[in-house]
C-alpha cells in the first residue's frame, strides 16, 4: 500500500533534529525495601492472597481445603496432577470456559506492584489464566525482584510469543468508581510464595 | 457524523452545570481518582527522576520515529504480524473492514480503543453491516447507551450507578432498581463472556510497541482484551504511530508511570506483550497517522505526540471536572485532548484550548512531562492569529487593544465605568455581560489607582517636606 512511503516521508520531513539520547537508565531501580513484605502487602492491596508454602505438597492440601475439586481444575505442574488436569494443552481454546481454578507458575514477581511474568510456554495456553472463575500462581521466594526496572533486566532477550504481568484478579471501577473484582477474567488471585 | 453540529464546550458545559448535584459529584469523584494518583506517586522514590526518563525517551523516539518505524514494521513481520499503514482514519476504517471481509466475518469484539474512537470505526463497520461489542465495562455501558466515551481511562464516569442499573435494566434484562455495581458487573460478565466466546475476530488498542523487538503491549485491568485476543482467530491492533518505544527495557519506564498516573493502582491488572500469533492465528497490527505527522511538523505542539494516555491531566483538570468530558466533542477529552484536536480540525475545534484556567495542574501531573498548558496558552494565539475565535471575542479584543494603548481613553473609560456601575448598575450586570454571567461584580472604589496614587504621592512629598 503506497500510504506507508507517504507516511514515512511525511514524519522524516517533520520530525525534529536529534534533541535527546537515550537516557540511563542505570538510574532507576535503586530504592530499597523489603521485597517479601512490599510483595504481599502490594498484593493484598490489590486484591490478591498471598499464601506462604513450603512445598508442592502445601499447595495441594490448600486447593483441596479451599476448592470444589468436582470441578474443572487444570494446572501446567506435573507436581499438581492430583488435583488438576494437565491434559488440555491442545484442546480448543473455548472449551476451557469452564474451568473454576487454573495453576501455573510465574518466572518471577516484582515487588513494587505485585505483579507476576508468565508467557506462553508456562501458560499452557494463552487463555488459561483468563478464562478461568479462580487463579492461583506459584512463584518463588527467591524469584520476587524488587521493581519493574529488574523485571526487564531479567526479561532481556527473552523469547516468547506471549508474556504478560498478572497483578491481582480481573477488575473494574467503571461503575461509580466502585471495585469490583472479576470483571472478565479470574474472580480471585492466589499467589503461592513457595520456599 | 460530520452533518452534526458541533457545539461548543462552553455551551455544552452550561448546560452539564445545571444538575448542579451532579457537577459536584462528577468534581468530587475524579478529584479522588487525582488523590489517589498523588499518593501512588509519592510512594516511588525515583517518581520525578522516572517522569524525566520518559520524556527523554520520547523526545528521542519523536526525533527518530521514522527509522523507529521502520525498525519495528520489520521485527514485527519477522514474528508472524501483518503490518497495514492507515493515512487518515477512513483508510484505517477500511483496513479494518477488509480483515473482516477477506474472512467473511460480520461480528467483532473490540477492547477499549482511543484510535478507533478517533476514527469512528464503530460506525464506519455499522454501515457495512458489521456487528461491534465494546467489552470494556465502561465503554460497553455507554456503547448502550449510544454514546461517546467521556473519559479515556474511565469511559462512563459522568453515569452513577442508577444510570447503569437502568441501561442493563433495558438491555440485558436485569432487575429493576438494582444499583448494585458487584450485580451489575456480573450482569455484564456474562453477557460479554458468551460474545468473548463466539467472535472470530478480536479488535484492540495499543498502548506501547517496541521497535527493537516488534512486540506491542496492551494494558487493562478486567483482561477483556486477552479473553478476547486469545479466544480469537483473528486479532486487530490499532495504534496511532507515536505509541511506539525504542526498547523492551524501555516499558519499564512507562509501566511504572502509566497506572499510577491514571488512577493510581502500581500497575494495571495485565500488562499484556503479544510478540506473535498463536499457531495458526492471524494478528495484524495497522499504524496510523491521521494528522500526527502534521503535529509532529508543529515546533510548538509537537510534545504532545509523547502523550500515553493515562488521562491524569483529566482528573486534575478544574475545568474537565466541571464540565464533563462530553462537552470537548472530541474523542479524547480534557486539557491533552485540547492541545490534539486543533491539529485534526483548527476550525471544528477552536473553542477547545480556551476550555482551561491555565493553572498548569495537568502539566504538574504529566507522566511525560508535556508542557500541556503552554501549549494550550499557544494554541489560543494561534487560534486567534487565524481567525477562529468567536466574533463577539473578537471584538472584545480589539476594543481592549485600543484601550489599553490610549492613556485618555483607558482614563475616560475607567471614569465612566465606575459612574456607569456605581449609578445604573443594570447597564453591566446583566445577561449581555458575559462576565457578569458567571460573577458578582465588584464594588465600585471611589477613585482609580491613578487618581490615588496622585494624591497619595503628593501628600508623601508634601511630608517629606515637612
Amino acid at each position: 500500500m503506497s500510504s506507508k512511503g507517504e507516511i514515512l516521508k511525511r514524519i522524516k520531513a517533520n520530525q525534529p533534529e536529534l534533541v535527546s539520547e537515550l537516557p540511563d537508565l542505570n538510574l532507576l531501580g535503586s530504592e530499597q525495601f523489603d521485597v517479601l513484605e512490599t510483595y504481599k502487602t502490594v498484593l493484598k492491596g490489590i486484591g490478591g492472597d498471598p499464601v506462604e508454602v513450603a512445598n508442592y505438597d502445601e499447595i495441594i492440601n490448600y486447593i483441596k481445603s479451599n476448592y470444589n475439586l468436582e470441578k474443572r481444575l487444570i494446572t501446567t505442574l506435573p507436581e499438581l496432577s492430583e488435583i488438576a488436569s494437565l491434559d488440555w494443552k491442545a484442546v480448543d481454546p473455548h472449551s476451557l470456559q469452564d474451568v473454576e481454578l487454573t495453576v501455573v507458575k510465574a518466572h518471577f514477581g516484582v515487588a513494587e506492584n505485585s505483579g507476576l511474568w508468565v508467557t506462553d510456554d508456562i501458560l499452557g495456553q494463552r487463555v488459561a489464566p483468563f478464562i478461568a472463575q479462580y487463579l492461583a500462581i506459584i512463584v518463588h521466594k527467591k524469584d520476587l525482584i524488587p521493581t519493574m526496572q529488574q523485571a526487564y533486566q531479567r526479561i532481556g532477550n527473552m523469547e516468547y510469543g506471549f508474556g504478560t504481568f498478572i497483578a491481582g484478579p480481573s477488575k473494574t471501577a467503571d461503575i461509580e468508581q466502585s471495585l469490583v473484582l472479576g470483571a472478565h477474567g479470574a474472580r480471585g488471585l492466589i499467589v503461592f510464595l513457595l520456599d | 457524523m460530520s452533518s452534526e453540529k458541533i457545539i461548543q464546550h462552553s455551551e455544552a458545559a452550561t448546560k452539564f452545570n445545571k444538575d448542579v448535584e451532579r457537577v459536584n459529584w462528577h468534581d468530587e469523584t475524579l478529584w479522588f481518582v487525582r488523590a489517589k494518583r498523588d499518593k501512588s506517586a509519592h510512594q516511588i522514590a525515583d517518581w520525578e527522576l522516572l517522569r524525566e526518563t520518559a520524556s527523554q525517551i520520547k523526545f528521542n523516539v519523536l526525533s527518530n520515529i521514522h527509522d523507529y518505524l521502520v525498525e519495528f514494521e520489520a521485527n514485527a513481520q519477522r514474528n508472524g504480524i501483518i503490518v497495514h499503514w492507515a493515512a487518515d482514519a477512513k483508510e484505517h476504517n477500511e483496513i479494518v473492514h477488509s480483515i473482516m471481509a477477506k474472512h467473511d466475518v460480520k461480528q467483532m469484539v473490540k477492547s477499549k480503543s482511543m484510535l478507533t474512537e478517533e476514527c469512528h470505526l464503530n460506525d464506519y463497520l455499522a454501515e457495512k453491516g458489521i456487528e461491534v461489542i465494546d467489552s470494556d465495562l465502561g465503554e460497553y455501558i455507554v456503547q448502550l447507551r449510544k454514546e461517546p466515551p467521556s473519559h479515556i481511562v474511565l469511559p462512563a464516569i459522568h453515569l452513577k450507578k442508577e444510570d447503569v442499573s437502568e441501561t442493563f435494566h433495558e438491555h440485558l434484562g436485569t432487575e429493576k432498581g438494582n444499583f448494585n455495581p458487584q450485580y451489575l458487573t456480573e450482569s455484564a460478565r456474562h453477557s460479554l463472556r458468551n460474545t468473548f466466546l463466539t467472535r472470530k475476530v478480536a479488535l484492540t488498542g495499543v498502548n506501547f510497541a517496541v521497535a527493537e523487538t516488534g512486540e506491542f503491549v496492551v494494558c487493562t485491568n478486567e483482561g477483556n482484551a486477552d479473553m478476547g485476543a486469545h479466544l480469537a482467530d483473528v486479532h486487530i491492533a490499532c495504534m496511532g504511530f507515536e505509541k511506539l518505544i525504542p526498547k523492551r527495557e524501555h516499558l519499564g519506564v512507562f509501566l511504572r508511570l502509566l497506572a499510577r498516573s491514571a488512577t493510581g493502582q502500581p500497575i494495571t491488572t495485565f500488562s499484556s506483550h503479544f510478540k506473535k500469533p498463536r499457531d495458526g492465528k492471524e494478528m495484524h497490527i495497522v499504524i496510523v497517522d491521521n494528522g500526527r505527522s502534521t503535529q509532529l511538523g508543529r515546533e510548538d505542539f509537537r510534545n504532545s505526540l509523547k502523550c500515553i494516555r493515562c488521562g491524569a491531566c483529566m482528573n486534575t483538570c478544574p475545568v474537565y471536572r466541571r464540565s464533563g468530558g462530553h462537552s470537548y466533542h472530541n474523542a479524547v477529552a480534557g486539557p491533552i485532548g485540547s492541545i490534539l484536536a486543533p491539529n485534526l480540525d483548527m476550525s471544528k475545534n477552536a473553542d477547545l484550548p480556551f476550555a482551561s484556567t491555565l493553572c498548569g495542574s495537568c502539566t504538574n501531573v504529566c507522566p511525560v512531562k508535556i508542557d500541556i498548558h503552554d501549549q494550550l496558552y499557544k494554541w489560543r494565539q494561534v487560534l486567534v492569529k487565524e481567525g477562529h475565535t468567536p466574533t463577539a471575542k473578537t471584538v472584545a479584543m480589539k476594543t481592549m487593544a485600543t484601550v489599553l494603548a490610549n492613556p485618555t481613553v483607558f482614563n475616560i473609560a475607567g471614569k465612566s465605568g465606575r459612574f456607569v456601575m456605581k449609578n445604573i448598575p443594570g447597564m453591566v450586570s446583566n445577561k449581555m455581560n458575559k462576565w457578569y454571567d458567571q460573577r458578582e461584580m465588584p464594588d465600585v472604589p471611589e477613585q482609580s489607582f491613578r487618581e490615588w496614587y496622585k494624591k497619595n504621592s503628593r501628600e508623601s512629598k508634601e511630608k517629606g517636606n515637612e
